[in-house]
């Protein structure tokens, strides 16, 4: 896949698929130590210790419509191009959390792209799930929690139009933040 | 962002959104976007996006929402239109530079695009 964000989305969509109601998404920039690490954590229904050691294998999934998945798989080897790994850590009941980490700097490192269209496409998810979200850029920080929004909103769902176009403008203001140099 | 002000505005979207929130959902029109791993490696969500500026470019006022694989990825990026009343229809291979004429024919003109359609499921009521 071309952006870290369709990555995070394909992970993002499996959590969903795992019966998730909450999802952890942190992103950390650290330009010092030129690193780039992704943690997506969930309250799905995890998967069997020896299922998740066999998951980085392109031949096994959990769908039923064919045999193959390659979402991890093709995340772990963007992942591994860039000096950095993939790690999933998981338990039935417990949830999955899946680490990614890149040499920030390293020219196969794709970008990590409209990150605001991937939030967008889980938070207008027909499967009611919360997304925290927390990026950091050095000492810039975005943060987002669709849980606390829900709060306030009551009756009103996120995919309300008037909703969504509020939302959209919160991730593009926040994420062009981050972008900003500092003073 | 800055706390106050978000829950500030918040509530004021709450109180707008709630007055016309009934007839919404009682005649409003759905479009469905899948997003499973085939759809987001098709283009799903790029054509969610695409959707989405149309929608705002022409002032459209529809409920958009995601869902997983429903195992006909081979037509992936698959769009479902849904309005109160009518059949559910979906489209297949619908990429980001189809969204215009979709939404001026189908939303629009009431016209479906019997060229990508792939499949219809009857009026829910």
């Amino acid at each position: 896949m071309r952006e870290l964000s369709l990555h995070i989305l394909d992970v993002l969509e499996n959590a969903i698929e795992a019966g998730a109601t909450r999802i952890e998404l942190s992103i950390e920039e650290d330009l010092e130590k030129d690193i780039l690490r992704i943690v997506i954590h969930d309250n799905g229904h995890g998967m069997s210790e020896d299922f998740a050691r066999r998951v980085l294998d392109p031949f096994v999934t959990t769908r039923t419509t064919r045999h193959v998945g390659l979402g991890l798989p093709l995340f772990a080897a963007a992942a591994e191009r860039c000096n950095g790994k993939l790690r999933i850590q998981s338990k039935p009941r417990m949830g999955t959390t899946v680490t990614a980490t890149f040499q920030h700097s390293h020219i196969d490192r794709a970008p990590l792209g409209d990150l605001a269209t991937t939030l967008m496409a889980v938070i207008l998810s027909e499967r009611p799930v919360d997304v925290h979200y927390k990026h950091n850029v050095d000492a810039r920080a975005f943060e987002l929690d669709t849980a606390e929004i829900r709060r306030e909103l009551g009756t009103v769902p996120l995919s309300h139009p008037r909703v969504r176009k509020w939302l959209e403008s919160v991730l593009a203001e926040g994420l062009a933040n981050l972008q900003r140099p500092m003073p | 962002m800055p706390k106050l002000k978000t829950i500030e505005e918040l509530r004021k979207l709450r109180e707008e959104a709630q007055r016309d929130l009934k007839v919404r959902l009682e005649t409003g029109t759905k479009i469905i976007v899948g997003m499973g791993t085939c759809g987001i490696a098709a283009g799903a969500r790029e054509t969610m996006h695409a959707i989405l500026e149309e929608l705002k470019k022409r002032e459209i006022e529809a409920h958009v929402t995601t869902v997983g694989c429903i195992g006909m990825c081979v037509r992936e990026p698959l769009v479902d239109i849904e309005q109160a009343g009518k059949p559910r229809v979906t489209y297949g291979n619908v990429m980001p530079d189809m969204v215009p004429r979709l939404i001026e024919e189908h939303l629009i003109k009431g016209h479906i695009v019997e060229e990508w359609v792939v499949g219809r499921l009857p009026t829910t009521e």
